[in-house]
């Protein structure tokens, strides 16, 4: 095997893949979105429920492949109890990490887990695969009365 | 006769290469066939020596290039049996079937009126009718399909009903390769006085077809999975069909007349051609024509149904392997799904290892919801393909079994 193709599935992802955290259903959200990735037919959905600003609560369910649901997984992980207000610039670090071009040396993206995302910049046509979960959150916090917590 | 696979393999370039630092095993040529040298010589040597406008001109390179233009419609139309005039170049068999939705469907379908098609069809082969549909108040009705992939011929012709004017069905499914008996579907069409429409992209590159044979109506392929260009597809169909439809396109080299009172077509097919054709595409595509004729079709069918049987067999072999579509007869596809590993990572997985699949829904969503799957992996096989590409194949799905253990 080679390495890019073992930086993209590392243990951590595989793992999240298989035992997806925080996935299901949340009775009590108060914002939701359906996520699709049109070229692999993947889709998820993801609930938050937001108070005074913070998001308490994630789960996301669907079906997608492994970088999708590792993604989402991972994602519920590192916004839960979150401000919402922190989360949109969480993303954008997030994708910066997933699209920076690879033989450019960059500043370390501080991103904790997230960073296990970093072999995704080898595979430009994975991205959309990485980022459906944060796409698909954002569309949440947009949703119904989460709007008005922003 | 048989086919020279390792002979055949030197005819195309692009087998030459190395993918990730493996020797390129393309499993994808039902989503568009590699060309022969044969077929790229042909483009550059038109645009080198006889390139010019079509159908204008009184200088040579314009009779010149309307003879390669008319030389490649007088092959095309004998590849499949069909008549010159009968054979019409468009872009791609879904502009093929477009052309009839939009032409003969306006013409013929109205509210209340039905349109067949099959649980399997491409969204090319649906598309357009939904289109049709809605735009004359027609309805879409769609014949089930079997667990093992095979239309449900008894609920096909139940189906059929006074108020069907068109069944538009595959000759061969682009997802799970199965073979449709089209002759048998064009007796059953007529009998209760509908048309029939073949999508027949996935069928010309792996059988013989002929139109008459089967006795369909209309009749749409591809060029690039032909081993032909891309940009280059045909249209056939009946001609007394053809010659009560109205144009298609409006504008140049279609017209007999024109004034701001009145326009007059020309006759068929060119009614149907608005515009400067791809003229070099047609020469590409008379040079794939002449390829495939010169290996024989029969071989080459023979050739993939070996590789068929081959890979179905190790496929099977694998642990947690499950291939979707069982039809008989079959062409050359395999879709398959891998327990606990997504299609989009089987499909990376096995880039890496230099073995190019299709991943995803293949253009066939309503067909992924009946086989209950969000995607498959596909492998097709082509005449350039060996056993030992299947062998790549397993192996690498294999790789991808122990990643994902």
């Amino acid at each position: 095997m080679n390495p890019e193709l073992r930086e993209l599935y590392q243990s951590v992802i595989l793992d999240h893949n298989k035992q997806p955290r925080n996935f299901g259903e949340l009775p009590d959200a108060n914002g939701r979105a359906e996520g699709h990735n049109p070229l692999c037919g993947d889709h998820l959905s993801v609930a938050v429920k937001i108070e005074d600003g913070r998001l308490l609560a994630i789960a996301f369910e669907g079906d997608g492949c492994a970088i999708s649901t590792a993604s989402a997984s991972l994602m519920s992980e590192a916004v839960k109890g979150l401000p919402v207000s922190e989360v949109r610039g969480l993303f954008e670090r997030f994708h910066g990490l997933v699209t920076s071009d690879p033989t450019q040396e960059s500043a370390p993206p501080d991103l904790g887990k997230l960073e296990v995302f970093a072999g995704v910049r080898e595979f430009p046509i994975r991205v959309k695969c990485a980022t459906l979960g944060w796409h698909t959150l954002q569309s949440a916090l947009n949703s119904g009365d989460s709007v008005s917590t922003e | 006769m048989r086919l020279d696979v390792e002979r055949v393999r030197k005819d195309f370039p692009i087998l030459q290469q190395k993918s990730h630092g493996k020797p390129l095993v393309f499993l994808d040529s039902a989503a568009s066939a590699q060309k022969p040298q044969v077929v790229i010589d042909s483009i550059s040597e038109f645009y080198a020596k006889s390139y010019a406008n079509v159908h204008r001109g009184v200088y040579e390179l314009s009779l010149r290039a309307t003879e390669v233009l008319e030389n490649a419609r007088r092959k095309v139309a004998g590849f499949i049996g069909g008549e010159e005039r009968e054979t019409i170049f468009v872009r791609n068999a879904t502009e093929a079937i477009n052309l009839v939705a939009r032409t003969w469907g306006r013409k013929h379908v109205s509210r209340g009126d039905e349109i067949l098609i099959t649980h399997m069809e491409h969204h090319a082969n649906i598309v357009p009718w939904q289109l049709l549909c809605e735009e004359v108040g027609a309805s879409l009705v769609v014949a089930p399909i079997d667990d093992a992939g095979q239309l449900d011929l008894q609920a096909f012709e139940a189906l059929l009903s006074p108020r069907t004017r068109l069944a538009a069905v595959c000759h061969v499914s682009n997802t799970l390769g199965t073979v449709n008996p089209v002759a048998e579907l064009a007796r059953l069409t007529h009998a209760c006085g509908a048309r029939l429409l073949v999508d027949g992209a996935q069928a010309v590159p792996h059988q013989r077809v002929d139109v008459r044979g089967l006795d369909c109506d209309f009749y749409a392929f591809s060029g690039h999975k032909l081993y032909g260009p891309s940009g280059i597809g045909v249209l056939w169909g009946r001609a007394e069909l053809l010659e009560d439809m109205p144009p298609f396109l409006g504008g140049g080299d279609m017209i007999l007349s024109v004034s701001f009172e009145q326009t007059l077509y020309k006759e068929i097919p060119y009614k149907f051609e608005a515009g400067t054709p791809d003229i070099a595409g047609a020469a590409g595509l008379a040079a794939a024509v002449d390829y495939l004729d010169n290996l024989s079709l029969e071989a080459i069918s023979r050739h993939e149904h070996d590789l068929l049987d081959y890979a179905t067999a190790r496929l099977e072999s694998v642990p947690g392997l499950r291939i979707l579509g069982n039809a008989l007869p079959k062409a050359a596809v395999i879709s398959f799904v891998l327990e606990g590993v997504h299609p989009h990572d089987i499909g990376t997985i096995l880039d890496q290892q230099g073995v190019a699949i299709r991943t995803g829904h293949h253009c066939t969503q309503p067909l992924m919801q009946r086989l209950g799957v969000p995607a498959t992996a596909r492998a097709s096989f082509a005449l350039y393909n060996t056993r030992g590409d299947a062998d790549a194949l397993v192996e690498a799905i294999e790789m991808t079994r122990g990643m994902f253990a």
